[in-house]
């Protein structure tokens, strides 16, 4: 069987003047329809690159990305992105930031009535419908991150892509939105590609786990698949010691094996 | 159950708070209905107020300088008597330029509504251009950076020249007086908006138009605005100075009539007049640009 999703010894390096610095080195990775993958690594090891490369919004010096066997190299709604930093349009609702994208995606094969009932259902997926009239300024962080997915959710990508979704979150919602994005994966089956440099949070939502090395030239270190069944619970999990042990091993990669060095 | 609620500290606070939340809700609907009025007629009697106790002040120290024999300028009295007619009839029309102060206002605001449409279109166009394109900044800057040092007034004679008529001469002036702010905050605005919005816009695959109009001018909304505004300010000036040259109906040549004819009242009433309309014309696009840029600042 061939993939879904496919990576092809993608190498980047960014260079301004004379001076290059290879950020990404022979990256190759295969993932499969339906499943979820997290990328974990150091600050500035290139997850973010390697995150635009797959979406199309920068090209990779070397190499590939095959997406159904077809290679991809713009950025679409194929690959919709849930961005770091929520980026919902500030001049639109909430309803309106969704309504976009599928307006665009569903231009010829919905009629207008059919996208509004998309909209509201995308938004009701992440319990957004009670705030759609609301600008992203008069919601809460969590609240615009939800948003975020909502509206990459509605393009029905055939890969979501997720840059630190909850990075800038406190402790409290992120678990909650986690929850959210584990209960929408279970029903929804898409296949996600994850950055994450939460360990626990990698471990809980992902099937499988990708390393990253330090940079310059970072690469994959280790992957490492989870074997718990889904729907995965929290609190149960916190005893489990297939869990832990998994845990144990990114720990392991990230804190002993490739520890963090301040950039020279 | 109320047992526990009463002994254990924990439990009451928890009712005590449920009891008070309703009213708390209830409370702020009511009372600024009913304060607001007071506090509408407060804040009004404070901006209100002390311009007008300066103004008085000043009217009272004018009369008194110009009162004198041998004073060269009308005191405020003088030139109400002298305008009375002026003011309460502005819509005369005798033929020629022997019109009321409306018509030579509404002449102006003509000019200057046409050739500041123009500009505010051609200046954002040129900004987007200047702001999106590298090579056509680095083409064009320069010249914009030459050109927009050029005084209004300099146009003038070369507009002449080229139209041969001063109708189209003085729309032209005010044309590229005020597209220079335009283009370049339109342009710094275009500059500004972030790699965020422009990968969503990729994302979703918006084409240009598209992009243009539902990321690019909500966007750069309060740069445009805030050249827009400047522009307006610069075209009252311009247009002023051009009609005194251009003749015709017109409130500049009205003015400069009024000189000839030695109509020293004329002239303050007239002065007063494109004063209080340069202000009406900035504040009508700076609350336009609150108007559209509603929400487009917060993110
Ligand atoms: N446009 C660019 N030009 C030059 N260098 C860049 C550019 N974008 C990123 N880099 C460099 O590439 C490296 C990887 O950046 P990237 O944003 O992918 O890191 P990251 O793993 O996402 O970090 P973080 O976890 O902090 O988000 C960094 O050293 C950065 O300086
Ligand atoms: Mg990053």
């Amino acid at each position: 069987m061939s993939a879904y999703l496919k990576l092809d010894h993608i190498d980047k390096v960014f260079s301004r003047g004379a001076a290059s610095t290879e950020v990404l080195k022979d990256i190759t990775l295969t993932i499969d329809r339906g499943e979820f993958v997290s990328i974990i690594g150091h600050s500035g090891c290139g997850k973010s690159t390697l995150l635009n490369i797959v979406a199309g919004l920068t090209t990779a010096t070397m190499g590939g990305v095959l997406l159904e066997d077809h290679e991809v190299n713009s950025p679409g709604p194929d690959r919709a992105v849930v961005f770091q930093n929520h980026s919902l349009l500030p001049w639109l609702t909430v309803y309106q930031n969704v309504r976009l994208g599928v307006d665009k995606v569903f231009a010829k094969t919905k009629s207008r009535a059919e996208r509004d009932a998309w909209t509201l259902h995308n938004l009701s997926l992440v319990q957004m419908v009670h705030a759609k009239d609301k600008r992203p300024s008069e919601i809460s962080g969590g609240m615009k991150q939800r948003v975020g997915i909502a509206r990459a959710l509605a393009m029905e990508p055939k890969v979501l892509l997720l840059d630190e979704p909850f990075g800038a979150l406190d402790a409290l919602t992120r678990a909650h939105l986690q929850d959210s994005v584990m209960a929408l994966h279970h029903k929804l089956g898409n296949t996600i590609l994850m950055i994450t440099h939460d360990v626990d949070e990698a471990v809980l939502l992902s099937d499988r786990i990708v390393m990253m090395t330090n940079g310059p030239s970072a690469t994959i270190g280790e992957v490492l698949e989870v074997p718990l069944p889904h729907p995965r619970k929290r609190l149960e999990l916190a005893t489990n010691a297939a869990y832990l042990k998994c845990r144990q091993r990114v720990l392991e990669f990230l804190y002993e094996r490739h520890r963090f060095i301040e950039a020279a | 159950m109320t047992m526990p609620a009463i002994r254990n500290d924990g439990v009451t606070i928890m009712p005590a708070a449920a009891a008070n939340a309703p009213v708390v809700a209830i409370t702020p609907r009511r009372r600024p209905w009913r304060d607001s009025y007071g506090r509408i007629a407060r804040d009004t009697a404070a901006r209100v107020i002390p311009p007008l106790i300066v103004i008085t002040l000043l009217m009272l120290f004018w009369e008194l300088v110009c009162r004198r024999t041998g004073s060269t300028l009308p005191p405020p009295s003088k030139v109400y008597n002298d305008t009375k007619e002026l003011i309460f009839d502005p819509f005369f029309d005798h033929g020629g330029i022997d019109k009321g102060l409306f018509w030579h206002l509404s002449a102006s605001l003509q000019r200057v509504a046409l050739g500041y449409s123009l500009a505010a279109v051609a200046g954002i166009g040129l900004g987007v251009l200047v702001g999106q394109s590298v090579w056509a900044m680095r083409g064009l800057d320069p010249l914009f950076q030459v050109l927009r040092t050029i005084p209004p007034l300099a146009w003038l004679p070369l507009a002449l020249a080229a139209f041969r008529d001063g109708q189209p001469s003085a729309i032209f002036v005010i044309f590229i007086t005020s597209i220079w702010p335009i283009i370049i905050n339109t342009a710094v605005g275009i500059r500004n908006i972030p790699q965020d919005y422009r990968n969503v816009a990729a994302v979703v695959q918006l084409n240009p138009l598209e992009f243009f109009w539902k990321i690019m001018l909500p966007s750069a909304a309060p740069y445009i605005f805030t050249g827009l505004r400047i522009g307006v300010g610069l075209s009252w000036l311009a247009i002023i100075a051009a009609e005194m040259l251009i003749g015709g109906v017109g409130i500049g040549f009205f003015i400069w009539d009024a000189w000839n004819s030695s109509h020293i009242s004329e002239i303050i009433l007239a002065l007063f007049y494109v004063g209080i309309i340069g202000f009406v014309l900035d504040r009508a696009i700076a609350g336009l640009g609150r108007l559209v840029t509603h929400g487009t600042s917060a993110s």
